[in-house]
């Protein structure tokens, strides 16, 4: 390449009117031996921009279908959900005394209620001959008053 | 679309998206995890993807929007001060070394230019885009364009001779 060409098309470079194509001819030109002293003061700034092409990206990046993964979460919840309404059972309130007890039961407890009852009457008729004996201390009172 | 398949759409790209994150946020650390970010972005849009006609257009814009919009919150802002720090101003006696060092001179000095210059200097020199793939991606004018890009160029050999004049006196 002709020094000429070369100066010409760096003043183009610094122009910014240079295509790609010329601006590789300078990379090329400066990454060489040959390169004129009085343009060599460019040189590191085309070098750079060869080196700075080099570098390169090395991270891993982590791609996991991660959305897939929520979507799953929901359905599980709604299993258990399932799961946990078909063994749910309600402890049912019985409504009537047939429901809980056997007729015999309620039987032989209408009868100690009964004896229980009677029982107790015969306790209050004793009561009666109290009540005389008020009758009479009352009219002993009033008498005195 | 399984991700095999994902990874040879993605492959031929994701290294100019980290070298953009990178010029953009200065720290490979951080560039790293915008890239991830962008990649774990696409992939969760792959069955959109096949209507996008230019894959990689797309992800460079997202890459670029994501990582304007990280310099913008604070957290970046912490980053940007730990990162200014590392500058490394030794000279070296040797001659090679000196040739690498200005290598990493144009770095540093790129790193001081306007996000638009970094951008379109990035995608112009560093990934050899055309300019009408720029306007799309940078969403700008043809002449703005090279209006930028001559400037970042300028910049770029002003500060460069700058150095040099400096490190040999």
């Amino acid at each position: 390449m002709e020094l000429h060409n070369i100066e010409k098309l760096i003043e183009k470079y610094f122009d910014a009117t240079t295509t790609v194509a010329e601006e590789e001819t300078l990379r090329t030109y400066f990454s060489g031996d040959e390169i004129a002293p009085h343009l060599e003061q460019h040189a590191p700034l085309f070098n750079y921009f060869k080196k700075a092409k080099e570098e390169r990206f090395t991270k891993q990046v982590p791609l996991k279908p991660r959305k897939n993964y929520l979507k799953w979460v929901s359905v599980a919840a709604i299993a258990v959900f399932m799961v946990g309404l078909y063994f749910y059972q309600p402890t049912s309130v019985p409504e009537t005394l047939a429901d809980e007890y056997t007729p015999e039961e309620i039987e032989s407890a209408k009868e100690a209620l009964a004896l229980l009852a009677m029982n107790f009457n015969k306790g209050t008729e004793q009561l009666n001959h109290l009540e005389e004996f008020e009758k009479t201390t009352n009219k002993f009172l009033t008498k005195n008053n | 679309m399984k991700q095999t398949e994902f990874l040879n759409i993605v492959l031929p790209f994701k290294d100019k998206l980290f070298r953009m994150a990178k010029r953009l946020l200065v720290s490979t650390e951080e560039a790293e995890d915008a890239t991830q970010e962008i990649l774990i972005k696409l992939w969760s849009k792959k069955s959109k993807m096949e209507s996008y006609k230019n894959v990689e257009a797309f992800a460079m814009t997202m890459t670029k929007n994501f990582c304007l919009d990280r310099l913008k919150s604070k957290q970046a802002g912490n980053l940007k001060l730990v990162h200014s720090n590392y500058t490394d101003s030794s000279t070296s006696l040797q001659g090679q070394l000196e040739a690498k060092d200005s290598i990493n001179w144009v770095e540093r000095i790129m790193a001081e230019l306007p996000e638009q210059q970094k951008m379109v200097l990035q995608l112009r020199d560093v990934e050899q885009y055309e300019y009408e793939e720029i306007e799309k991606l940078l969403d700008m004018k043809p002449t703005a364009i090279r209006v930028t890009l001559s400037r970042a160029r300028k910049t770029v050999r002003e500060k460069l001779m700058e150095k040099h004049n400096y490190g040999i006196a």
